[in-house]
């Protein structure tokens, strides 16, 4: 599967733009603040219904206009033609439509155009709370596994009413043994629910993330990605059975699968902290090259791939390891956008690969011609 | 505040607009719709909702809207006494009592447990369901609660209440509506719908 053409108007700073792409590797070049990214993010909404960065739809609309439009063409299996758009226009809802039938619930289409965007935001994963990255297994899982996102929504339901339940108890001063356990009993179904999918999703997440680690740092620095919960080590029952003293004191749930973390560490110390930037770097790219590998597995085609400005803060041998890794069989089209024209025209002079670049400038994006 | 340059529009309109679905222009457009009535009709229309708030009755049974005692269908020799579908409200009642299918009797609880809402098993009718069902014989308890993971838990508090009375304990099919094409139906509504099919017993879902 991959994104033939792609025609936007006024999207952010674009008022007209017109693209055809390379089934392989494609280039936009252009200084910081010209709107490279912004192009990502037309390709991004059309598999995932809303921007990466903006999630009030209307703002993306160019200044002054009334409407933006995003119009993508998906060449599947060589032979079948599906074009995709987006129109926003202000003050009113989003339309979405499928060779010009709209979409009854955005949520069918989601996952059928499968994409995943590395970008300088991810170096969030490592630096922010455990909340972003079990929310980032999370929307892994939810992609294949319907049945897990709703024990997921009703896992956090329960724990609200089950705060509910504690603040009541502190603050009306009593203790009711039966109003409570009804809640323990559906929290430990859910909870050994989601613990079981999430260790198995990231026995199988790890060793692949560890590869592609491998192969962008030159195999010289030894990573783990380590699954961090309380039912590691006891039943999800006793568990809260013993942390009943504690929750009635501090009015909330202090264990379950909410309090689940992931550990990154690089030589068996917190990346976050020992880390260079570079290692680091390298460290949330992998995670992103993993998850495009499970994702194509569980879908049976390969994603589009995004790469953000990345490229910053690696080595040279770095980018160019990443570019040939990505040239590779294993990986379908691919957008790249990158600040250095030079840098960018001398990986391609040496990898043998189909591949386009786009120079930006003006609010307009210009192919340049090569020789593939 | 709105002026309508009169006091007594003024307070039919607030009063008018507490009510669920009416906000202020709708309570006037009523207003000004009853100054145009006769004055006999508007009066009965006033009587009537006195009326029905000053004498209407809650069945000391089931709960349900009544003008005696008991309701009609406690009341009913030709009901199933020994069938008792338990429901969230009133209006569950009726719409259940609209499809013609069932003859046994009800059990309204008054809501679900939700702490969120401050609702616990106390603020609902269950120990007289308990009462009920340890006084008369009972063949079958059918719970009818929303499928939430609310009406799912308080399901699960009665069945523990009534699992000393030995009592079949059932619930509605979940899921598929009648009349829904299956292919149509949502997967997940659908894969529950597989994974509990009937006959669904309390016992089966939440075995200790
Ligand atoms: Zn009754």
């Amino acid at each position: 599967m991959f994104l033939e053409k792609l025609s936007i108007s006024n999207f952010k700073n674009y008022p007209e733009a017109e693209l055809e792409f390379s089934s392989k590797i494609n280039c936009f070049i252009g200084n910081n603040g010209v709107g490279k990214t912004n192009l990502l993010d037309a390709i991004y909404y059309l598999s995932f219904c809303k921007s990466y960065f903006n999630l009030i739809d209307t703002q993306n609309i160019l200044h002054n206009k009334s409407f933006f439009s995003i119009h993508g063409t998906y060449c599947k299996n060589d032979e079948q033609h599906d074009m995709i758009s987006c129109t926003q226009k202000i003050s009113q809802k989003k339309q979405f439509k499928i060779n010009k039938k709209e979409y009854g619930r955005l949520a069918d289409h989601i996952g059928l155009y499968p994409l995943v965007m590395i970008s300088p935001y991810d170096r969030d994963l490592i630096n922010d709370g455990s909340e972003i990255r079990r929310k980032f297994i999370d929307s892994v899982i939810s992609q294949f596994d319907k049945f897990y996102l709703d024990d997921l929504i009703n896992y956090n339901k329960v724990l609200y009413q089950r705060n509910a339940l504690l603040k009541q108890f502190a603050e009306k001063n009593y203790f009711d043994s039966s109003s409570l356990e009804i809640w323990d009993k559906q929290m430990v179904k859910l909870g050994n629910n989601i613990f079981i999918k999430r260790k198995k999703f990231l026995t199988e997440f790890i060793p692949i993330f560890r590869h592609y680690f491998e192969f962008i740092s030159g195999g010289q620095e030894k990573v783990t990605i380590n699954y961090d919960s309380q039912l590691n080590n006891r039943e999800f029952d006793e568990l809260i059975a013993v942390s009943l003293e504690k929750d009635r004191f501090m009015r909330y749930t202090t264990a379950g699968i909410h309090k689940d973390d992931l550990e990154f560490s690089i030589f068996t110390y917190p990346i976050k902290k020992f880390g260079s930037q570079g290692q680091q770097k390298s460290f949330v790219i992998a995670i992103k090259l993993a998850q495009f590998e499970y994702t194509k597995k569980v879908k049976g085609f390969k994603p589009i791939l995004l790469f953000d400005d990345i490229f910053d803060k690696l080595d040279d041998s770095r980018v160019e390891q990443l570019i040939k890794l990505v040239s590779e069989n294993s990986f379908g089209q691919v957008f790249i956008t990158d600040t250095q024209k030079p840098r960018i025209e001398k990986v391609f002079s040496t990898i043998e690969i189909d591949h386009k670049i786009f120079e930006i400038r003006e609010n307009k994006a210009f192919e340049i011609p090569n020789g593939k | 505040m709105n002026n309508y340059s009169s006091k007594l529009v003024n307070r039919a309109v607030d009063e008018l607009s507490k009510l669920p679905g009416i906000g202020r222009k709708s309570a006037l457009r009523l207003v000004l719709h009853l100054l145009k009535q006769d004055i006999h009709e508007v009066e009965a229309l006033g009587e009537a909702i006195i009326k029905m708030r000053l004498e209407i009755r809650f069945c000391s049974s089931c709960h349900n809207i009544s003008d005696d005692e008991l309701c009609e269908i406690c009341r009913n020799p030709k009901r199933d006494h020994s069938t008792i579908c338990v429901v969230e409200e009133i209006r569950d009642v009726m719409a259940i009592e609209n499809t013609g299918q069932y003859n046994g009797i009800y059990h309204v609880l008054n809501g679900i447990i939700s702490p969120l809402d401050g609702i616990g098993p106390n603020d609902l009718n269950i120990i007289s369901l308990v009462d009920k069902i340890g006084q008369k014989k009972t063949n079958e308890v059918i719970m009818a609660l929303p499928t939430t993971i609310e009406g799912d838990t308080t399901n699960y508090y009665i069945y523990k209440q009534l699992t000393p009375f030995g009592v079949l304990i059932t619930t509605i099919a979940r899921g598929v509506a009648i009349g829904d094409e299956l292919e149509y139906t949502d997967e997940i509504t659908l894969g529950r719908s597989i994974l509990n099919r009937t006959p669904y017993k309390g016992t089966t879902e939440y075995k200790d």
